[in-house]
């Protein structure tokens, strides 16, 4: 551990990454055309290309396999096609060595076999599609631009199928487990079909819905609000009638059904990566029974290799939010080995000094086709054209794509040979693309606030498609309003702030405890404050797992390393009364037994965790009968705990989904599946019988479920409109309801109801009002981006963890903590902050100290200061977003914003008045 | 441990996990080597129209 000798075979591209300028002249000349795999053979393509357009690197390569000189040692017609001479068809595979402190495994996952999906007619029936090639099918950048048309004739189809766990779910090829993902982007799938081409109609044939993610049953209603059909059966196969397909079904009631449609689409499971074996050898990591990386329930991130950790489906199936979680924490536990090593390895990125900007604006304008997309709609030429006319423009021209890597080294090239001083790019949007384009002027010696953007493609050749005139003149009215402004413009300064090396946990949980201990490991200090008298949370209640592994070791464990942590200071009963400051300089009162202590730091990481829900339905609290999971976990860690019951009666989702709370808590339908198992450990004779809406047993969890059903515990769906109904007569509960395969209501009197309940968030608002993060309508925290940002809050130097964003299971706390803490750890390590040059400037000259943008700052980022006798205003530059609220309601106009002063905007309106 | 520890990682895989665990590294000050077996990097999240549950474009 800390010390790895890795061993990497590079492969050759046959054109060099640094010379190749992506031009795509050798693909022209190319003669062979082959089967896009990418696009899964969807689109041609030619020996050599790239995958896409924004890919990085942007160089192409050459397919060896399809490439007439390697198959026949003919051609070369690419080699003296290409300018550049970026083309060696002679290059050789090349061993790498590395030396490397940790290793992450992240290597992806597989595809379900043609064999097993021939299942479903796939490869024999054309109209039989899978996920991908559907997903293809839709996407305006595939081989269709997003028309949704059927292979076999390419007419548009009206009635598509989803047969939803395809290969997953499935012991018949060896795939037990759920794959977590297909029930999501099925729906997904059916939804932008549906946007598409609105008299499509999509019916998604399915067993248990699982949408168990944060928010995902919002968009599974919003699916059938929008007509998608969802069908709760069981798929026999698809045979061709016709032009039509057919599938044949059981329903719920058991019923024999069939039904024809246009297409039928697979959205298959994900199977483990194919190098999965061969990684594992190579590395020394084992496997599991499945061949996903074999890691431990609350260690998710650890593989059996010190050292080295995994991250992503490669663990076992997930979506985008959980890999991307896990790829955090894995950095976050390498980060905690290489701790002594940290900045050893290193070199910062340099820029060229500034270059002195006095004198005339010379002003640069980059006109970008996107491809077809502006280019298709815009003529992007004549705007180029027209911008060369304006004044102060010096240079004017087109690009393809101005985001590609190798049109950004002519733009820097370009700025210097034309002395720029002022750079205006007319492309997309400045959302996703300007600090991209900010950065290249950085590398060309520019201020990066020397940048102004005109959006033609959403602006023009988005929303005026249909008359491409229009979109034409209408982007030369931005370019006109973006050089208008950009003569304006002037340099700002990017201001340096330090970090305060120290993190506050908020919350004792195991996220808290685990997140605690990670900043620790990786050589921070850092304050954990709980609420309560004991650490532990909800973990101290917990008896055992599905898995089998023990919750209380794992708090006694964690408990003791945080306690003898030298660089952890706990705090008890205590509370976070007051925060204020901003990334790098927090400063938090802490309240404990009635005294305050007030604490510096640098970030904090919200762990402030849940609680079960407290049942008042099923007769809970009024029969001794009636019990939660939770209660009956309690129950059974002792033998005679599960004595004299024979007869238990679980019911799901109580209170969940719908009812007193909306959301589903993903842990619910696991913690059933282990009572009910337990309970047959103690007593093999029990009848249990689990009621349930859609059993959620996601992953690596089926496989419990399965077994549970193979020992012989009844499941029996019910419908949200049509619960179990609970009485008491003569002291004895009656549980009754509809079992729809015998189509009869049935009363069973249990020994024991088990209710299985969700979880609800701890109350957050104050701590929510402090921080500035804002709460879903569930009560829970909201993070930054759901899939890219999702243990960050938009308010920087806050992240997110465990109950407190959302129902989940141990093993995702303690992922998810560790990221959290990797996340926070950032600025620590580097010591510094940034601070965005786009801030608010109060000018204490004409302010008249009303203190309106201090009250209205979303950030906290405006505070009142005393200016000899008079109140003024004071922008904290490290907190503020550069939204402009305060500027706008400014009653002296004496805020100003950074790259957005009133004579830009007022020259940018001028010049749109012509 | 007798030899020092290495200020580097390699991560395995260009997808979605393996740029954002590479990039994590190198806010908290490691060099890291990227290892991606296709010809540029992105994984499955880049052949994506749009992602669940938000339909935002996943590129």
């Amino acid at each position: 551990m800390g010390n790895f000798a890795a061993k990497v075979r590079r492969q050759p591209r046959y054109i060099d990454l640094d010379l190749c300028t992506g031009c795509g002249i050798c693909a022209d000349y190319c003669p062979i055309v082959m089967g896009d795999a990418y696009r899964e053979n969807l689109a041609l393509t030619k020996a050599p290309h790239r995958d896409y357009v924004q890919a990085v690197p942007a160089s192409f390569y050459i397919d060896p396999e399809k490439c007439l000189f390697h198959s026949h040692e003919m051609c070369r017609i690419c080699v003296s096609a290409c300018q550049a001479r970026a083309i060696n068809l002679y290059e050789q595979e090349e061993m790498l060595d590395l030396n490397v402190g940790a290793v992450i495994l992240a290597p992806g996952f597989g595809r379900i076999s043609e064999e097993v999906l021939s299942r479903y007619g796939y490869g024999r029936l054309a109209d039989v599609v899978t996920g991908v090639e559907f997903e293809l099918l839709t996407s305006a950048s595939g081989p269709t631009m997003g028309n949704i048309i059927r292979p076999s004739d390419g007419e548009h189809p009206h009635g598509i199928a989803f047969l939803q766990c395809i290969g997953t779910r499935d012991v018949s090829c060896g795939n037990g487990y759920c794959s977590s993902v297909c029930c999501m982007y099925a729906i997904k799938e059916a939804i932008v079909a549906k946007e598409h081409a609105p008299d499509l109609e999509s019916s998604i044939f399915y067993m248990d819905m699982r949408t168990q993610g944060k928010e995902f049953d919002y968009a599974r209603q919003r699916a059938k609000e929008k007509g998608i059909r969802f069908v709760r059966s069981r798929v026999g196969g698809v045979q061709a009638k016709g032009k039509s397909l057919e599938i044949s079904y059981v329903d719920e009631a058991g019923k024999h059904l069939k039904e024809d449609f246009d297409m039928v689409v697979l959205p298959e499971g994900l199977e483990s990566p194919p190098a999965a074996q061969v990684l594992a050898e190579a590395s020394g990591i084992e496997l599991n029974h499945y061949d996903f990386c074999s890691t431990l329930p609350f260690s998710p991130l650890k593989t059996t290799r010190a050292g080295i950790f995994v991250a992503g489906a490669f663990q076992g199936p997930k979506d985008v939010p959980e890999s991307v979680t896990d790829a955090s924490g894995a950095a976050a536990l390498a980060a905690e080995v290489l701790k002594e090593a940290r900045g050893t390895e290193v070199e910062a990125k340099t820029y060229p000094a500034e270059i002195d900007i006095e004198g005339e604006p010379r002003i640069g304008v980059f006109v970008c086709s996107c491809g077809t997309n502006i280019g298709g709609v815009v003529d992007v030429q004549s705007v180029a054209d027209y911008a060369a006319t304006l004044d102060n423009v010096v240079y004017s021209d087109t690009n393809l794509y101005s985001c590609a890597q190798n049109t950004q080294e002519e733009i820097t090239e370009t700025i210097k040979e034309n002395r720029l001083n002022r750079v205006v790019v007319a492309a997309c949007t400045p959302r996703t693309h300007e600090p991209l384009f900010q950065e290249t002027i950085k590398d060309a010696g520019l201020n990066r606030c020397l940048f102004e953007m005109a959006n033609i493609r959403d602006h023009c050749s988005w929303v005026h498609a249909m008359v491409p005139e229009a979109a034409t003149e209408k982007s030369k009215d931005l370019i006109r309003m973006a050089v208008a402004k950009a003569r304006g413009l002037q340099p700002l300064p990017e201001q340096k702030l330090p970090v305060t090396q120290k993190a506050l946990v908020i919350g004792g949980g195991i996220a808290g405890m685990t997140a605690a201990l990670n900043v620790a490991g990786q050589g921070f200090e850092c304050i954990l404050v709980e609420e309560s008298k004991a650490l532990g949370g909800n973990l101290k209640r917990m008896r055992s797992t599905l898995t089998g592994d023990d919750p209380k070791q794992l708090f006694q464990d964690t408990e003791t390393k945080i306690r003898s942590h030298p660089l952890i200071q706990v705090h008890t009963e205590a509370s976070v009364e007051d925060v204020s400051g901003y990334v790098g300089n927090f400063i938090t009162s802490i309240r404990t037994n009635g005294s305050s202590e007030s604490v510096e730091h640098g970030v904090v990481v919200v762990a402030t965790g849940g609680k079960p829900y407290e049942p008042t339905q099923y007769l809970y609290g009024k029969s001794g009968q009636v019990v939660t999971q939770g209660e009956l976990e309690e129950r059974l860690t002792k033998v005679e705990g599960a004595k004299g019951i024979n007869d238990i009666v679980m019911i799901q989702c109580v209170g969940s989904r719908g009812e007193d709370l909306s959301y589903c808590s993903k842990v619910c339908c696991g913690q059933a599946v282990r009572n009910a198992l337990k309970i047959l450990e103690i007593n093999p004779s029990a009848h249990i019988t689990v009621l349930y809406r859609d059993m959620r047993t996601y992953g690596f969890m089926e496989d419990y479920y399965q077994l549970a059903r193979e020992k012989g515990v009844m499941f029996i769906h019910f419908d949200k409109d049509d619960p179990p109904e609970v009485t008491e007569k003569e002291g004895s509960i009656q549980v009754e309801f509809l079992d729809k395969i015998m189509g009869e209501r049935v009363v069973l009197e249990p020994d024991l109801l088990a209710l299985s309940v969700g979880i609800v968030p701890s109350r957050s608002e104050a701590l929510s009002k402090m921080l500035k993060t804002p709460l879903t309508s569930d009560g829970f925290f909201l993070e930054a981006h759901p899939k890219l940002r999702p243990v960050e809050f938009s308010v920087e130097g806050v992240y997110l963890c465990g109950l407190a964003h959302g129902p989940k299971p141990i093993s995702e706390s303690v992922a998810q903590a560790t990221a959290a803490a990797g996340k926070a750890c950032i600025p620590m390590a580097k010591g510094y902050v940034t601070v965005e040059p786009i801030v608010s400037f109060v000018d204490t000259a004409t302010c008249i100290g009303c203190g309106i943008c201090e009250a209205l700052c979303p950030y906290s980022a405006i505070r009142m200061i005393k200016v000899g006798k008079r109140k003024k205003a004071e922008t904290i530059s490290a907190s503020c977003k550069g939204c402009g609220i305060c500027a706008a309601h400014c009653p002296s106009l004496s805020i100003l914003m950074g790259g957005f002063t009133n004579e830009q905007i007022l020259s940018q309106i001028k010049a749109l008045m012509g | 441990m007798g030899e020092s520890k290495s200020g580097s990682v390699m991560v395995v895989g260009g997808g979605i996990a393996g740029i954002q665990a590479s990039l994590d590294l190198s806010g908290l000050g490691y060099q890291v080597y990227l290892i991606e077996k296709a010809g540029s990097i992105g994984g499955v999240m880049a052949k994506l129209d749009k992602t669940f549950p938000t339909n935002d474009c996943a590129i």
